[in-house]
């Protein structure tokens, strides 16, 4: 599928999506409600057939947060990248999707562990990198350690 | 988590033990919690993060030339491939057009580091399930590649050749000459590489039917490569989204339908013979020309986002840049293969005895700093 039927695809399971087609390949920036009844549809759908998550990641945007999840199809070849976006970085939170695709389940507890980001339902939601005693995010923006110096 | 403080006997009776993060099978330190009823393993859980360096972070305030030597410490076996997805990226960012002479050296090193790497991968997986001479066959093949990439990179493994724009230097003179000669030394002891492991009995036993991925938890699992690729799943980023000029180059995706340990095996040993063939179209058919593009001192993307995939010795390798316009990436996010294949051996290795996770563990080829990052 090409952008223009992608987004077909997209508007027309909800019309509060909107769209960044600057990018490449397209973004598709979904309220936080519709967020996981949208992942089940283009897994599920078969036009679409999303079936392999790429990745998926967080970028701190100092005031919110936004969750990019690159979606992939093996059967056709499409891209697309669906974002969330989170106003309380505080107290950040979303469904995971890690019955979707199985990988999402590590992918989230990157994500859980450098920017704080809580997944709901999540079966193991424990910090995979950085020791369970890490005080703060590192990857977010205003992480400060005594031991950063300025490059 | 505690280690000492925590029972080893669980009240089903499973006894947990602790391999790695010094344990020579995993190849670097990775550290594997396993729950055991005699030999069969009931579970297995994966801990990282001792080679954790925070790349990301580090990008973040590094320029846009100085970030792409990072990625050599990722996957070191491919750092060729790491700096190119880096280079790549950018210059899409830029949108410049590279010179083809520099399309094909990348492409040039780019499968001679496949082949390195393939060769280490073959002569350790030999060592892990107790053949040790294949480790000796495989580095003195390898030692020549290093050889070709010490004259023209000036570095053995950490190449750091690749610059936005192009190629940091042009080849070595002595470069078509010496590569031809180690192409025909490799062809003639591939058959050999068969002769030895390939066809071993033991080493069947080993292997054939051990540690099965099926093609559904493949793609599920996010696992791409010759490990995806030997459970039959079509992911070559090289056939389906081509760069550097890789469409006009011929040569197979090797796809193998049995999702055990040896399909595996046999996916790297026939991806060998393939990047034989791809070095040996181009190797007389480097164009004259430029090897590096012109570009501005100080890199300064516009603001937007970039993503460029490439395929490593080991699978996808995804570069997602977010610019915000400054001379520093503002986030940059490596979708590491290694980091998506790990997590399919606990389902690979369940059922299965401990002498076979360490054969799924060695088709599996994984390399810890790309998992950390």
């Amino acid at each position: 599928m090409n952008k223009e039927e992608l987004k077909n695809v997209l508007s027309g399971y909800s019309s509060n999506i909107q769209f960044d087609e600057t990018t490449e390949p397209l973004s598709a920036i979904v309220p936080a409600a519709e967020f996981f009844g949208l992942m089940q549809f283009l897994r599920k759908d078969a036009q679409s057939n999303f079936d392999f998550l790429n990745f998926m990641t967080c970028v701190d945007w100092k005031d919110h947060f936004m969750l990019v999840y690159f979606l992939h199809s093996t059967t056709y070849r499409h891209d697309v990248m669906i974002k969330v976006k989170l106003e309380n970085r505080d107290e950040a939170e979303i469904e995971t999707v890690c019955n979707i695709w199985r990988t999402a389940e590590f992918h989230e507890r990157e994500v859980f562990d450098l920017f704080g980001v809580k997944f709901t339902h999540h079966p193991d939601l424990r910090r995979i990198f950085l020791d369970d005693a890490w005080e703060g995010h590192p990857l977010r923006k205003d992480y400060t350690d005594e031991n950063m110096i300025e490059l | 988590m505690s280690l000492l403080g925590e029972d080893i006997l669980t009240e089903e009776g499973e006894f947990i033990i602790n391999m790695g993060p010094q344990h020579p099978s995993t190849h670097g330190v990775l550290h594997l919690k396993l729950w055991l009823n005699g030999e069969e393993i009931k579970r297995v859980q994966p801990h990282l993060g001792y080679i954790h360096r925070s790349i990301e972070k580090m990008s973040e305030s590094l320029s846009y030339r100085n970030f792409i030597f990072a990625t050599s410490r990722m996957d070191y076996l491919s750092a060729h491939m790491n700096n190119e997805a880096c280079a790549l990226t950018v210059e899409k960012g830029l949108g410049i057009e590279i010179p083809e002479r520099a399309q094909v050296i990348r492409i040039l090193m780019s499968e001679l580091t496949r082949l390195a790497s393939h060769q280490l991968w073959w002569g350790s997986t030999g060592l892990d399930l107790g053949a040790v001479t294949p480790f000796f066959y495989a580095f003195r093949e390898r030692e020549a590649i290093m050889g070709i990439m010490e004259e023209t990179c000036g570095a053995r493994l950490t190449q750091n050749y690749n610059v936005p724009g192009g190629v940091m230097a042009d080849i070595h003179p002595n470069f078509q000459k010496h590569t031809k000669e180690v192409m025909q030394q490799i062809k003639s002891k591939l058959d050999e590489y068969d002769d030895l492991l390939s066809g071993n009995v033991i080493f069947e036993a080993r292997t054939k039917g051990v540690g099965v991925l099926s093609k559904e938890d493949a793609i599920s699992y996010g696992v791409t490569g010759p490990t995806a690729r030997g459970s039959g799943v079509s992911c070559d980023v090289r056939k389906w989204a081509p760069y550097s000029g890789y469409e006009k180059v011929q040569f197979n995706e090797i796809l193998e339908e049995g999702g055990d340990s040896y399909a595996r095996y046999m996916v790297r040993m026939r991806e060998m013979k393939e990047s034989i063939s791809i070095i040996e179209q181009l190797i007389d058919n480097i164009p004259d020309g430029d090897f590096q593009a012109k570009t501005k001192n100080v890199i300064k993307l516009p603001k937007g986002e970039f993503f460029q995939r490439v395929e490593t010795a080991r699978g996808e390798l995804g570069v997602y840049i977010v610019s915000d316009g400054a001379a520093s990436p503002y986030r940059v996010k490596y979708r590491s293969p290694n980091f998506s294949n790990l997590f399919a051996l606990p389902i690979m290795a369940k059922g299965g005895k401990i002498g076979d996770l360490v054969a799924i563990m060695s088709t599996l080829d994984l390399v810890i700093p790309d998992i950390d990052r």
